[in-house]
């Protein structure tokens, strides 16, 4: 039996693919830093910020769409990849500063009077002037990398281990994934967690090392990875959930104990894609918050993890490219609508400002999607591909005209 | 003959109702066993059991030649050391093709990421169309399971039984919606599968455990109440009275 190439078994993968080099290489000779600088070095940002929506947007869809767990947890993943590498981000930047600073002085610092200095302007803000223990690693870069990846995906399978093996299913499980979140949104909130409290980290978009390098070019840089970490986990999701892997997290979404009494270890399955979505979406997280400049524990309020579970529906669960569409399509018209540049729309006796009205519209959207388009937009790009659902509504006739189903046997 | 599957002095309460007590039950290697009683009598609280569904009160399950207990085991684990589950409602997977179902199906390591390293071969490809022959869906390996009427999934939901190479089988009213043809068909089938490996197979249909010609082991509020051939239990006048006498 010959067995054609990954690509060609996945058409939409190359598509994917192309329409992401496209956009990256339009950005690019449009922006101020490599181009006409037709779209403005925040605009740049923005949609490198976009990009890793649609990331995180993609794991969502492997966790929601294929697996079946409805996770509003999720962004917390995303969040912890943001507070890891902000922590190297702020104090590699803070010891470039106070090292330049205490260079003046006639006794140059030791390295522990340097690290007290860099401790005490890091955490002046929350009144201490220690280092916490949780920073030990902020020094190294290459940490702090592998943490971005260990610490959401640590988590992950904690929570995942604990979850699965007790059975937890369904909106319990959602709850549960919800309370995560806000549990560790409260505890960052403390200033004696170690991490600066309400303040978040901030100053991330300056990199250390990189001083000289202008706004403009660091934005189409960060646009560059984030569209080559998008392109890199979309293949690597869409491998994930094709062949007979495929098929087996499906079947758990669709019939669970049907798959266990075929011998499929659901739990094992289940904690493998939970915890390669939550690492998946912890590096969308770290390539966002440099561009962001800034995070504080609002990141990890479910709200967030909310909206991320309607972007991924109003695009499309169970379809890559769909949750990929609907984080890209919604996030960008949100920022348009509450950034204030939407015009408003003048009713006879109401004039409809879209920065209060936005959040209306988002939910009514979300609703009829959900009532009229279960498939969402992907269900487009499905209906010109022929690929419809077999229609066949109405129950079994039952065991004894057992051939046909009601709408059939109406026919 | 020693047992695959030794069953003994197994209780089970829901709520107070004893639905299983202190039932034994045996069967060799390669046996054919029907299994029949009225509702309620406990046929499938029975196979939960086994199958590690339901965890009873008490009582050993003990299987193969090494009598390891069932009882310390999950469903996965369960269905990996070789015992296949047909439920009464065909359920396969809808949303997938009929050859997606049968390679799910497949004997192969289950672990995650074996699973995740496989590719189909020309011997699964090969295994595959033989099962889809051998359940008279060869022409429909491309089309989603959805798709299909009733007799062709409870035949899907055999073949994918097969692809498990069980060593015991657990048949849950095979004949339900199946067809007067559809009936021999599957007789003759499970006759067959009796001679190297054991099936049990729960029924309410007479005529189809008279054409199986097998053991009959009758159940009544949980536990045994004859075993033997069909026209020796039929003729015990217990069995007329539960069941047969109404």
């Amino acid at each position: 039996m010959t067995r054609k190439p990954f690509i060609l078994r996945n058409p939409s993968v190359l598509v994917v693919l192309a329409a992401l080099a496209v956009f990256t290489a339009a950005v690019t000779l449009l922006s101020q830093a490599y181009g006409t600088g037709a779209i403005p070095t925040s605009m740049v940002k923005v949609l490198g910020k976009t990009l890793c929506l649609a990331l995180a947007a993609v794991a969502m869809d492997l966790v929601w769409g294929y697996l079946g767990i409805l996770s509003l947890g999720q962004m917390a993943f995303f969040a912890l990849g943001g507070y890891m590498i902000g922590q190297w981000l702020m104090y590699a930047r803070t010891e470039t500063i106070v090292a330049a600073s205490l260079a003046n002085n006639p006794i140059p610092p030791t390295a522990q009077e340097l690290q007290e200095a860099v401790a005490n302007q890091i955490f002046g803000v929350v009144g201490s002037s220690d280092l916490p223990l949780v920073w030990s690693f902020a020094h190294s870069l290459t940490a702090q990398l592998v943490l971005v990846v260990a610490v959401p995906g640590l988590l992950a399978l904690v929570f995942g281990w604990l979850a699965f093996r007790s059975r937890v299913n369904g909106v319990y499980l959602s709850i549960l994934t919800q309370a995560m979140t806000l549990a560790l949104a409260l505890w960052l909130f403390q200033n004696d967690s170690g991490f600066r409290g309400n303040n978040g980290l901030s100053g991330l978009q300056n990199i250390p090392g990189l001083e000289g390098v202008s706004q403009a070019s660091l934005s189409v840089w960060f646009l560059w990875a984030s569209a080559a970490a998008l392109a890199a986990f979309y293949v690597l999701a869409a491998w994930l959930v094709s062949g007979k892997c495929g098929s087996v997290i499906r079947a758990i979404r669709d019939d669970e104990t049907r798959v266990r009494f075929l011998g499929y270890p659901v739990e094992g399955f289940k904690l493998v894609v939970f915890t390669l979505a939550a690492m998946i979406t912890a590096v969308a997280g770290a390539l966002y918050y440099p561009q962001a400049g800034i995070i504080n524990p609002a990141e990890l309020m479910p709200i967030a993890s909310i909206y991320l579970a309607v972007w991924v529906a109003i695009g499309g669960r169970g379809r890559l490219y769909g949750a990929m569409i609907g984080a890209i399509v919604v996030s960008l018209l949100s920022s348009w609508f509450t950034g204030g540049r939407a015009p408003d729309l003048h009713l006879p006796g109401y004039v409809v400002s879209w920065v209060d009205w936005w959040q209306v519209a988002l939910g009514l959207g979300f609703v009829l999607v959900t009532l009229f388009a279960p498939k969402g937009i992907a269900g487009v790009f499905d209906r010109l591909a022929g690929w419809r659902p077999p229609a066949r509504h109405g129950r079994d006739l039952g065991p004894d005209q057992g051939s046909l189903k009601e709408q059939e046997a109406r026919a | 003959m020693s047992a695959l599957l030794e069953v003994s002095g197994v209780s089970v309460s829901f709520d107070g109702f004893r639905a299983i007590n202190n039932l034994s039950f045996n069967i060799g290697a390669a046996e054919l066993r029907a299994v029949i009683g009225p509702n309620g009598a406990g046929k499938t609280t029975f196979m939960d059991i086994v199958t590690g569904k339901t965890r009873p009160d008490e009582g050993q399950v003990l299987w193969g030649a090494e009598s390891r207990s069932l009882l310390k085991m999950n469903e996965a684990q369960i269905a990996r050391a070789g015992i296949g589950r047909k439920f009464q409602r065909p359920t396969v997977f809808e949303d997938q093709s009929v050859t997606e179902n049968l390679t799910m199906a497949l004997k192969a390591n289950r672990n995650p990421f074996a699973v995740l390293g496989w590719k189909p071969s020309a011997a699964s490809g090969g295994r595959v169309a033989d099962l889809a022959a051998e359940v008279g869906l060869a022409d429909h390996l491309a089309r989603k399971a959805g798709e299909l009427s009733h007799g062709q999934k409870q035949w899907l939901e055999i073949g994918m039984l097969l692809a498990q190479e069980p060593r015991l089988l657990l048949v849950d009213e095979p004949a339900a919606g199946m067809t007067l043809a559809e009936r021999e068909q599957t007789t003759a089938l499970l006759v067959r599968l009796a001679q190297t490996r054991a099936v049990v197979v729960v029924e309410h249909d007479m005529d189809f455990v008279r054409r199986l010609n097998c053991k009959v082991t009758v159940l009544h509020q949980g536990s045994v109440l004859a075993e033997g051939s069909l026209d020796h239990v039929t003729r015990n006048p217990d069995v007329i009275e539960v069941y047969l006498g109404r």
